[in-house]
């Protein structure tokens, strides 16, 4: 990190992050003009949280190493406390997004506690039965309503002026919601804390020779990771306007790893192609009741088998590049 | 508080065949675990293919309740068999999360492959007439079924535990865990070991299944949500000890019997929140080996 400018090393990664910065903007780009162009708005804003919600988790699994099978929890419990406050305490927008980010920020510190004591495939059995747990809780707990989730959040006004319910200006509010995450785990996997965390995933016993409390890095990845898998939780509420236990289910949190996996896990751009392919496979099949739940379950197992590097680690693997 | 005995030993005995489910599956999760270091995320889909292949034989070929016990493990501990040369195979050597995902993917076809077919609803499978009625032990009613099962369950689960503690084959089974480089050296195909202990596992799986059957329907998703428990009893176990698997089975399971009768709102969660306890208390889990 402290390399100076003419190291051979530093220019090498003066370069990649040239190319990421290249693709960030092209990237930003079509968003922007994605209202103008008549695509299904709606659409895009979905995907857009769970592109928000794959980034988070591939912070925990591409640069941690560490395979959270339980992030629907902070996505449903963002969603909930989100779409409670909106709807019962009729507080604005931005405090009902706030209030779902901290509620998901103190599940993390929470579980993460307790999940961070044994690592590996213990890790991913133990988040996966924590929010299995969480899971009976809100089916239990009158404030979710139950099997019903609750519904008809109203949208607002943000910041008292900017009306959420027109779909243009929900759109760039949302937007704005998912680049401000995607730039926060950006800038995290960039930075010293992002190194001893990919350190970490290389070789745990190292780090800890090399004095780093390795626990305290895993911790600060996973709460960082559930708080913004909590603003994607949030945002997705003003989106479609419910919150509903199928955002808390395993099966969520099976298919944000799909997402992860299919774009490449690790990779910067990865999760967010994931998270539209998979949207988009949804969308187009749903007329095929459960044979959606068995094409994600092939592609699992090809991902697995045959490409383990995902969409974008494959392109960025053959230009040799880092993205 | 009064305690109603009656409803006491009833919810006991629920736990306890609970507790037996755990156990099957726990031990079979353990023992795939040691040969082939991952976790089996099919674990519950083979458990529900267990009961489904009961249904099938009686309903399609005439085949009952005993000649099922025997051949439906053997069928599914051979389709698991083929799952593991043809898929599984291929991740050694790879991080063993690989496994976790890959085995995920395959519960998931197989349950909406099944889901398609037969829905969700629960299709009846009748107790055999030998198992039919109950006893009455003074202080409870014991219908024969559910004592047949617990019993049945214990056995296999010692048998197995035998198997592997007490054979030359359980032996070659357990070097071959700590070092499979030496102990193919010796002579031994440790391939093929890995490929039966799959199909011992998944067949122990299946043989749940064809327990439960009679209890809980055959459902295309019965072993979905109690794969997410059985995780959590291997966590709060370690899978380290194969008694280890079989004791905090039972035991979790009559843990839940007695939530159930005195705060039945959280028989759900107690063997999550329990999870939690041991993780704060003792992280490597009661029988201890550190992963």
């Amino acid at each position: 990190m402290v390399a100076s400018i003419d190291h051979p090393v530093r220019t090498t990664s003066r370069r990649i992050i040239g190319d990421e910065m290249i693709v960030f903007i092209l990237m930003t780009a079509v968003l922007a003009i994605v209202p103008m162009t008549g695509i299904y708005p709606f659409f895009v804003m979905q995907g857009l949280c769970f592109a928000l919600l794959a980034c988070a988790f591939n912070l925990l699994l591409g640069y941690g190493g560490l395979l959270s099978f339980g992030h629907a929890m902070f996505l449903g419990t963002a969603g909930y406390v989100c779409a409670h406050a909106l709807k019962v305490w009729d507080v604005p927008p931005e405090l009902g997004i706030g209030a779902g980010v901290a509620a998901a920020a103190l599940l993390a510190v929470v579980t993460g506690v307790v999940a961070i004591r044994r690592q590996g495939i213990y890790f991913a059995m133990i988040t996966l039965a924590l929010a299995q747990l969480l899971y009976f809780v809100y089916l239990q707990t009158p404030f979710t309503h139950g099997e019903d989730g609750i519904q008809g959040v109203p949208q607002g006004r943000m910041f008292g002026v900017i009306d959420l319910s027109r779909p243009d200006t929900l759109y760039y509010v949302i937007l704005g919601g998912f680049l401000f995450g995607f730039l926060v785990i950006y800038r995290a996997v960039n930075s010293p804390f992002g190194e001893v965390l990919k350190a970490i995933r290389e070789n745990e016993q190292r780090a800890i020779s090399l004095g780093y409390k390795t626990d305290q890095y895993k911790l600060l990845a996973y709460i960082l990771s559930g708080t913004l898998a909590g603003l994607a939780g949030s945002l997705k509420v003003l989106v479609v306007q419910n919150a509903s236990l199928t955002d808390v289910h395993w099966t969520m949190s099976g298919e944000i790893v799909l997402m992860t996996l299919v774009g490449g896990l690790g990779t910067v751009f990865g999760p967010v192609v994931g998270a539209f392919a998979i949207i988009a496979m949804q969308q187009y099949l749903a007329g095929f009741g459960q044979w959606v739940t068995v094409i994600q379950g092939v592609i699992f197992v090809v991902c697995v088998l045959t490409f383990r590097r995902g969409v974008v680690g494959e392109i960025a693997h053959y230009f040799k590049r880092s993205l | 508080m009064s305690i109603n005995l009656q409803a006491l030993s009833a919810q006991l005995l629920v736990g306890l065949i609970n507790g037996s489910f755990y156990a099957l599956l726990s031990l079979g999760l353990a023992v795939i675990f040691g040969m082939l270091n991952i976790i089996n995320f099919a674990h519950g889909a083979v458990y529900m293919m267990g009961a489904f292949c009961a249904y099938f034989l009686l309903n399609i070929f005439g085949i009952g309740y005993w000649p099922a016990l025997i051949i439906a493990p053997v069928l599914v501990g051979i389709f698991g068999m083929v799952m593991e040369r043809t898929m599984l195979k291929w991740l050694a050597g790879l991080d063993n999360l690989y496994g976790l995902l890959l085995t995920f993917g395959l519960a998931l076809i197989i349950q909406g492959v099944f889901q398609n077919y037969f829905g969700s609803s629960g299709l009846p499978y009748a107790i055999p007439d030998e198992l039919q009625g109950g006893i009455n032990l003074g202080f409870m009613f014991l219908p024969i079924y559910r004592g047949w099962v617990i019993v049945c369950s214990l056995v296999v689960c010692l048998a197995t535990w035998y198997l592997i503690e007490r054979t030359r084959l359980g032996a070659y089974l357990r070097a071959a865990t700590e070092n499979p480089t030496l102990v193919r050296a010796f002579g031994i195909n440790v391939p093929r070991m890995i490929t039966l202990t799959y199909g011992l596992g998944v067949g122990l799986a299946a043989l749940a299944g064809v327990l439960s059957a009679p209890i809980n329907q055959v459902r295309p998703l019965m072993g979905a949500d109690l794969i997410i428990v059985v995780f959590a009893v291997v966590v709060i176990g370690g899978m380290g000890s194969i008694m280890g698997s079989i004791v905090t089975g039972f035991a979790l399971g009559v843990i839940e019997g007695l939530t159930k009768y005195f705060y039945p709102e959280a028989s759900n969660t107690v063997v999550f929140v329990l999870m939690v306890l041991v993780l704060l208390v003792k992280p490597t889990g009661l029988t201890g080996r550190a992963v």
